[in-house]
């Protein structure tokens, strides 16, 4: 409730001289300024974004951005922790991060970032924030003005359609498939977030009661809810690649496991990543993503400012502009990225929803609408609990 | 008497500056883990001692199994390794001078171990090089799904960690073998009647060996705490304990580092507890040699041994250069597709797209580089002419000192480090990344230098001095020009660690101070093969670089002195 009332009062008061001089005063303090966003490093295509944000910041703000890339996000939250060890409250080295689910959560429950500073932003008028909103909540917990959007996530699967006619329907589907061709399918090692992912999206398909897992799991609520994903997964196991006894280390590790043809089904967070690692030479042409019956789990990315950091101004600077309209446009222009806006249409003016309606399009480009429902992340303490059993059970 | 106050002096200044650039912040970053280890981090709210992560380590899923497979890998690939060294030089030692091993051996010490291990996997994944070669052989339509790398028995780790090791421990060994007779004990043993293997292990080796402890304990130490060789090649469900550790540092659950510290200490536990073992073994050896000399068998049973040791070798050594030259090969790729034994389109996209930034990470690593192994070859020279003037032999607890960052795991102390370099506000930029380098740099420039150092004919000083030549005239004039090539090499090894450092470049550099392994590292963790050879090739190349470099200088300069070419390196 409070988060909405922020929102809605600063879109109000945005016209008034008061946020805009306060906002002039932001952008006059980030000139010159370095921002050091900390995101993971993987893949290339986000990089050359990044490596864009910058050069736009700089020419119109006078704010240069520079990548610090990450192997894994928790890297910059255990480097923010570090400098709070050492009692460094201001000129800590992590500007802004990319961030969502459990480091978030991990980051608000310490103390350790700055805020609420989204509804500052003037472009925060184009993003829909009402409490129910996925810019609102994060993996259930909420927001609260600590952390701005910038891109959309959504669990996706990709195959190549050359080996595979029909790709499986639901994740019960899996058994018969992955019986059907044994060693073809794997998933990445749930420790990282795609595996856990994985485990997850299998969990709201099967559970007999999806809305508990909007709730903190409990030693009551656990046994029942997850005990079919356990028997899913008993059947599925035998037949996953290597026989289940290895998992590749991330999801661009498993996709190169299909480029390489040792398996014909992999799994992204980005919709559009198929389209963009076809371009990139990185998967054959005739890769395609498919999506179970019933939709997929989406989430959205955030980017957040820890409480110490050095160019706190500059990073602002930086959030409001990864949501202009014309940076979303050019984000979700499969040649550039591709991945989904996290605007609400309803509020953009004429020429933005034209430079949207504009875009380009590619054959392994999925429309929204073949995409399905977007499922809603179950409550952080779920993931923990998922993947400690699984190691529980098959970490010998 | 006024030489020797003038070495102490040295000494001492040499002691002071690695008491508080080297054992410092190692201790410190030990206790900083032990600490956490014991459940006291004040800023994650922990502050009352307790036993909690190490119940918590203990009941880690996989734990027993990845401290077995630590052990395993790290004790056979040592072993093995070691084994094979001494086979390949009783073999070769005749036939070969040290120089010229060395040029052979520099591109397998050049290339660091990320890289080698992601050529490696390549190579010998069942998708990968040889397979594919093999495909319209035995008629495979799809890639075999079989165990290969990653395998549950450590076997690709194995084989990873030996390539690498072999060629050091080779290095390492003809080195040594320039201060013994080896010829005129091979004619001695050879007219007693023993096989040529024979008088190997039983005179030679024996002399080598304490030459050659130190490396070998450096060698066991990596091969058990190998982090991105480990994530690479090694098993995956459970990994290796170091592997195992770093996941756990990393956990989006904060406190997790507790555990992962108390993990940190049982890994340094592992080393220590190796290390306890090879002293076992190194007593019972002396027994059991005793004995065994005096039996006095002549046996040439060795010989086939020997041959199938240098067989073994060899194919560590082509395993390697086809890792090397896959890298090169995928860096100019576009498209390389199960089953082409070559790429289906080529392209230099990986080499000329800026968003590949290497330009910035290669200056940054020749940066490093260059800062680090200066400043190690300047501490290494001033300490060996401190004991030259002192006139004394190096004190063994010196020695252990030296090493002490190649034999304490490094995520045992780097986590705590950092913490102390950020309270002494040099955290983020190129003072703590020089500074916690050299910590391993310093070692490696050690290891090469000081025994062409010592093997230097005193004869020649002596004649300076005679003709009145000073200390520092002596030092300028005479051993650093004769010692150029021994120099140049350890500027060479000395590269090759700095641009090698992963971990703390990382930590102290807080992910600003990108360099061509950091970079390497990080888009392995992605799936762009042909990025990564781009930066693979960049990191084997300019150590290679370093060593050719090493190799033509002196020859060029020394074109017309015959005595001081090809001598000891």
């Amino acid at each position: 409730m409070r988060v909405s009332l922020t929102a809605a009062l600063s879109v109000a008061l945005l016209s008034t001289p008061a946020l805009a001089q306060d906002w002039q005063a932001t952008l006059d303090a980030a000139r010159g300024q370095t921002v050091y966003w900390n995101a993971w490093g993987g893949d290339e295509r986000t990089n050359a974004f990044i490596a864009w944000v910058g050069q736009q910041t700089s020419a119109r703000h006078g704010v240069s951005v520079q990548q610090v890339k990450l192997t894994d996000t928790a890297e910059a939250v255990t480097r923010v922790i570090s400098e709070k060890a050492a009692g460094q409250a201001d000129g800590g080295s992590v500007d802004m991060i990319w961030i969502n689910g459990p480091n978030f959560l991990a980051m608000k429950d310490k103390g350790l970032l700055h805020g609420p500073f989204v509804a500052t932003l003037p472009n925060a008028q184009y993003l829909d924030l009402s409490p129910a909103s996925p810019n609102s909540v994060d993996f259930t917990v909420p927001v609260d003005g600590m952390e701005s959007p910038w891109r959309l996530a959504k669990f996706v699967f990709n195959y190549d359609s050359a080996r595979i006619d029909v790709p499986p329907a639901t994740m019960a589907a899996f058994i018969d498939w992955a019986a059907a061709n044994p060693g073809r399918f794997t998933h990445p090692d749930p420790s990282n977030f795609m595996g856990a992912t994985f485990l997850k999206q299998a969990l709201i398909e099967l559970t007999p009661e999806v809305a508990v897992l909007q709730q903190p799991v409990t030693d009551a609520n656990y046994e029942a809810a997850t005990a079919p994903l356990w028997a899913w997964y008993e059947a599925l196991k035998p037949n996953l690649w290597r026989a289940g006894k290895a998992f590749p280390e991330n999801q661009s590790v498993q996709q190169q496991l299909m480029n390489d043809g040792e398996i014909d089904i992999a799994m992204s967070f980005d919709p559009a990543s198929t389209a963009g690692d076809i371009a990139q030479g990185l998967l054959p042409d005739t890769a395609r993503v498919f999506v179970p019956e019933g939709g997929t789990i989406g989430n959205v990315s955030f980017v957040a400012i820890p409480f110490n950091a050095a160019n706190r101004d500059g990073a602002m600077v930086v959030a409001n502009f990864l949501l202009a309209p014309e940076t979303q446009a050019h984000m979700q222009n499969i040649e550039v990225l591709g991945s989904f806006s996290v605007l609400d249409p309803a509020k953009l003016d004429g020429d933005a929803q034209a430079a949207f309606s504009g875009l380009p399009t590619a054959p392994a480009l999925p429309t929204l609408e073949a995409l399905g429902p977007t499922l809603l992340e179950p409550h952080a303490s779920w993931m923990t609990r998922l993947t400690a059993e699984w190691a529980q059970r098959y970490t010998r | 008497m006024t030489m020797t106050r003038d070495g102490r002096a040295l000494r001492a200044v040499v002691m002071v500056v690695l008491a508080i650039g080297l054992i410092g912040p190692i201790m410190a970053g030990l206790a900083q883990t032990g600490r956490a280890a014991f459940g006291i981090m004040p800023v994650l709210g922990a502050v009352e001692a307790s036993l909690t992560p190490w119940r918590d380590l203990l009941t880690e899923p996989g734990l027993w199994t990845a401290v077995r497979l630590t052990l395993w890998t790290g004790l056979v690939s040592t072993a093995l390794s070691l084994m094979l060294a001494v086979g390949f030089c009783a073999v070769t030692h005749a036939r070969m001078t040290t120089t010229s091993a060395a040029r052979w051996l520099a591109p397998f010490l050049a290339v660091p171990h990320a890289a080698l291990a992601i050529g490696l996997a390549f190579v010998l994944t069942p998708s990968g090089w040889i397979a594919r070669l093999l495909a319209p052989v035995i008629g495979l339509d799809r890639p075999p799904d079989l165990p290969i790398v990653n395998d549950p028995w450590g076997i690709a780790l194995i084989l990873g960690l030996m390539v690498k090791e072999v060629p050091f421990l080779l290095l390492v060994m003809l080195s040594a073998l320039t201060q013994i007779p080896v010829r005129q004990h091979l004619a001695a043993g050879r007219a007693l009647g023993y096989g040529r293997g024979l008088v190997w292990v039983k005179v030679i080796a024996p002399q080598v060996w304490p030459l050659i402890r130190l490396p070998v304990m450096v060698v066991l130490a990596y091969a058990l705490s190998t982090v991105d060789m480990g994530v690479i090649l090694g098993p995956s469900n459970p990994p290796v304990l170091a592997v195992m550790l770093t996941r756990l540092f990393s956990n989006p659950d904060t406190t997790r580092i507790l555990v992962a510290s108390a993990g940190a200490l049982l890994q340094g536990g592992l080393v220590a507890g190796a290390f306890a073992a090879l002293w076992f073994a190194d007593r019972l050896m002396r027994n059991i040699g005793l004995w065994w000399l005096r039996r006095g068998g002549r046996g040439s049973s060795a010989e086939p041994l020997l041959r199938l040791a240098s067989a073994a070798v060899i194919a560590l050594f082509v395993l390697g250069a086809l890792a090397m030259a896959a890298l090169l090969i995928w860096s100019f790729a576009w498209r390389w597709p199960w089953p082409e034994a070559l790429p289906q389109s080529w392209s230099l996209k990986a080499w000329a797209s800026p968003t590949a930034g290497w330009l910035r990470a290669l200056g940054n690593t020749v940066l490093l580089a260059s800062a680090t192994t200066a400043l190690s070859l300047v501490l290494a020279i001033v300490w060996l002419e401190g004991e030259d003037r002192a006139q004394r032999g190096r004190a063994g607890w010196a020695e252990a000192l030296i090493y002490l960052p190649l034999l304490v795991p490094q995520i045992g102390f780097l986590y705590g480090l950092n913490i102390l370099f950020l309270r002494l506000g040099i955290n983020g930029g190129y003072t703590a990344v020089i500074w916690a380098q050299s910590l391993f740099v310093f070692p490696y420039v050690m290891i090469a230098l000081s025994d062409p150092w010592r093997a230097l004919d005193p004869r020649l000083t002596r004649a300076a001095a005679s003709l009145g030549a000073g200390p520092w005239r002596r030092l300028l004039a005479i051993k650093l020009p004769v010692l150029l090539m021994p120099i140049l090499t350890a500027a060479a090894i000395g590269i090759a660690v700095s641009v090698a450092q992963y971990l703390p470049t990382l930590f102290m550099g807080a992910g600003r101070v990108a360099t061509l392994t950091t970079e390497a590292v990080t888009l392995s963790s992605g799936s762009d093969r042909r990025v990564t050879g781009v930066y693979a090739s960049l990191q084997a190349g300019l150590p290679l670089a370093a060593y050719v470099a090493a190799f033509a200088i002196p020859a060029v300069l020394h074109r017309n002195r015959a005595a001081l070419k090809g001598s000891s390196a």
